[in-house]
């Protein structure tokens, strides 16, 4: 009882954040504040993968949701202003 | 205005859509169809543990042929349009140092990282992961040594070579499938082995370890090529 009420607490939790953040990402003027902000919801994502009992997709999304793509987007973001100056 | 307009039936027609899908939807309560037969048959057949690993080798082998096929496309296509200039090779892309934390970091962990991304491989038909999740966490390995060290070379031939041999070698098994068992991709050329042991289940092991290096591979060149492309102008 107790484990399945903190479970729901983490979900929801999960959930409206991941919201917020998304929001914060398509909002937000500074690009690199919105880079973080993706790669955050990937790293809920890939937690409520894990509650939901699919350990496999959690590991792809951590590994490439939240790790690699964050880093691609910062390269393209220095090419970016390197190209503009 | 009339773009607003629009946007508002555009939405107020996917509403009515999907308000019909969802008074339509029930919870199923059990499995159908071919879903029930992969659960009955799924280790009896392919004698994998982990059955989204029997579905994603044996049963979907061919998908995932398609799959990791995408993958090595999208790579290609980032090579391409990232070319680089002769002189590029000898520029310095960073002359800042990173802090020691990341660079002792980078030293303890990256071994650590690429050791699991083997083992997520290699018990890909025992425990959750596989090929994939195991190429994807090898290439972190690669980020976390690109980030503490921005200046590093990697070989790219070691990775082509990886790459093209771990291609070359899923096709063959595949084609040994062919010839030895029941069809293309069947992982019954070897005995089935003993269930749940690590050297079990035919060929899903060999196929789960190509498939690893290739992504893990792909990747890496995918972010070696990203690295190459911060050189100072």
């Amino acid at each position: 009882m107790n484990r399945e009420f903190l479970y729901i607490v983490l979900t929801i939790f999960l959930g409206v954040a991941s919201i917020v953040l998304s929001f914060i990402s398509i909002h937000s003027k500074k690009l690199s504040l919105a880079v973080i902000a993706v790669g955050v919801v990937s790293l809920f994502a890939s937690i409520l993968f894990l509650l939901m009992s699919a350990p496999d997709v959690a590991m792809t999304e951590a590994a490439i949701g939240s790790g690699l793509t964050t880093l691609i987007f910062f390269y393209v973001l220095n090419k970016i202003k390197k190209s503009d100056a | 205005m009339l773009k607003n307009i629009i946007i508002a039936v555009i939405l107020i027609v996917f509403a009515v859509l999907f308000f019909d899908l969802f008074m339509l939807y029930e919870a199923r309560t059990g499995l159908t169809g071919i879903a029930q037969y992969y659960a009955q048959n799924g280790a009896k057949e392919v004698g994998a543990a982990n059955l989204v690993t029997s579905i994603v080798v044996t049963y979907r082998g061919f998908d995932t042929l398609g799959e990791v096929t995408i993958l090595f496309v999208a790579a290609s296509i980032i090579s391409f349009f990232l070319k680089l200039k002769e002189n590029d090779e000898s520029k310095n892309i960073s002359s800042k140092d990173t802090t020691e934390i990341l660079v002792t970091a980078s030293n303890v962990l990256v071994p650590v990282i690429f050791l699991f991304g083997i083992y997520v491989f290699i018990n890909g038909h025992l425990t959750p992961g596989g090929g994939f999740q195991g190429g994807a966490i090898i290439a972190t390995g690669v980020a976390l040594m690109i980030l503490a060290n921005p200046n590093i070379k990697i070989n790219t031939q070691i990775i082509h070579w990886v790459e093209s041999i771990s291609g070359v070698g899923y096709v063959v098994v595949g084609i040994f499938g062919l010839i030895l068992a029941g069809g293309f991709l069947d992982n019954k050329i070897t005995g089935l082995g003993e269930f749940g042991a690590l050297f079990s289940a035919g060929a899903i092991p060999i196929i789960y370890s190509f498939i690893g290096l290739k992504v893990g591979a792909e990747i890496s060149n995918i972010l070696n090529k990203y690295q190459k492309s911060q050189k100072n102008d």
